[in-house]
């Protein structure tokens, strides 16, 4: 089983919120930064890959029960992100990797584990 | 589309009030209401923003002066990609003779990179109006790119798609009823100058009129045709 404190380690992410919720299990992923798909596409337990980092993103995760949101591209979410975060016990993490690296990195881990 | 042209065509539609509102630029506003000076027709001062978001939101300004200042902003937050005219056409700033003044090389259809609410922030310090545009299209609207409406969203109103009416965006989604919803018609082209408008009751066709209907009893003084 993967969890997101594996993520964390082997890619070298920062943790920007809910360092405290990183051993939920790593079920799936999904990439979009259109939000209006994640909420349709993404399933529970997917650590969800994105540019975008407006506070709805997190309402998203929360809707969805994401294991995290990973910003890529070395985005910075806006505070009130971060606080809704905070509150709504989602895990944010962010990686200065473009998009597709992030996701090639990923997909072989999980590979290995059969997650995909 | 140039400004002369534009004008005269919203005059043939009968439109008493048209914005200018070119992607990520003011530029064409000062020239646009000169030609309205002469012709009798408000020209209201704007732009549509796509926000890091890429969200594409309406800004609306009392007078070209707000405009310059927001300019300014938009200068400091485009990304800047140059424009390659081969696929994008030519971004001529011209004049009220349809002379050209000035080619904006860079690719104004790029997104800000600043968010939707730094926007709406800096669109209201400039006491602008901030409308996000056709929320019920399936890219570049509000819900497609955030999902749903931001709860406490600053927006003066809401825009609806020309095309749209029947899709059963209002029954989905009533929260947008708190705001007014405007529809206009998102004219990229002469021909679909005036295919959708709203009316306003007003005194007289001014800026601070809509901004006092849009901020208070709009129910009976606003009505999408």
């Amino acid at each position: 089983m993967i969890t997101v404190a594996d993520l964390v380690k082997e890619f070298g992410l920062e943790v920007i919120c809910g360092a405290d919720k990183l051993q939920s299990p790593l079920k799936g992923a999904y990439a979009s930064d259109l939000l209006s798909d994640v909420m349709g596409k993404a399933v529970e337990g997917d650590v969800w890959i994105t540019m975008q980092t407006h506070r709805n993103i997190i309402a998203v995760a929360s809707l969805k029960e994401l294991a995290a949101i990973l910003i890529v591209n070395g985005g910075r979410p806006e505070p009130e992100t971060v606080t809704s975060a905070s509150s709504e016990g989602v895990v944010l993490l962010g990686t200065n990797e473009r998009s597709f690296a992030a996701c090639g990195k990923l997909y072989k881990l999980m590979e290995r584990d059969a997650l995909v | 589309m140039s400004p002369v042209n534009i004008i005269r065509q919203a005059m043939e539609k009968n439109l008493d009030i048209i914005a200018i509102t070119d992607h990520n630029s003011t530029k064409h506003c000062r020239s646009a209401q000169q030609i309205a000076g002469k012709y009798g027709i408000t020209v209201i001062a704007g732009a549509e923003l796509n926000t890091k978001e890429e969200i594409h939101c309406l800004a609306f300004f009392e007078n070209i002066t707000r405009a310059d200042q927001f300019q300014q902003y938009i200068d400091d937050n485009l990304t800047v990609i140059p424009n390659k005219a081969e696929i994008y056409g030519h971004q001529y700033l011209v004049d009220e003779n349809e002379d050209i003044l000035d080619e904006e090389d860079r690719l104004l259809v790029a997104a800000l990179r600043t968010g939707i609410e730094d926007v709406i922030t800096e669109v209201h310090r400039l006491e602008g109006l901030v409308v996000p545009a056709h929320i019920n299209r399936m890219y570049n609207g509000l819900y497609s790119q955030l999902g749903f409406l931001p709860a406490g969203l600053m927006a003066d109103a809401l825009e609806l798609d020309r095309r749209a009416g029947n899709d059963g965006f209002f029954q989905k989604h009533p929260e947008i009823g708190r705001y007014p919803l405007l529809r206009n018609s998102d004219a990229h082209s002469l021909q679909q100058i005036g295919t959708a408008s709203t009316e306003y009751w007003l005194e007289s066709p001014v800026f601070s009129e809509i901004r006092q209907v849009l901020s208070g009893d709009w129910n009976n003084r606003i009505k999408s045709i």
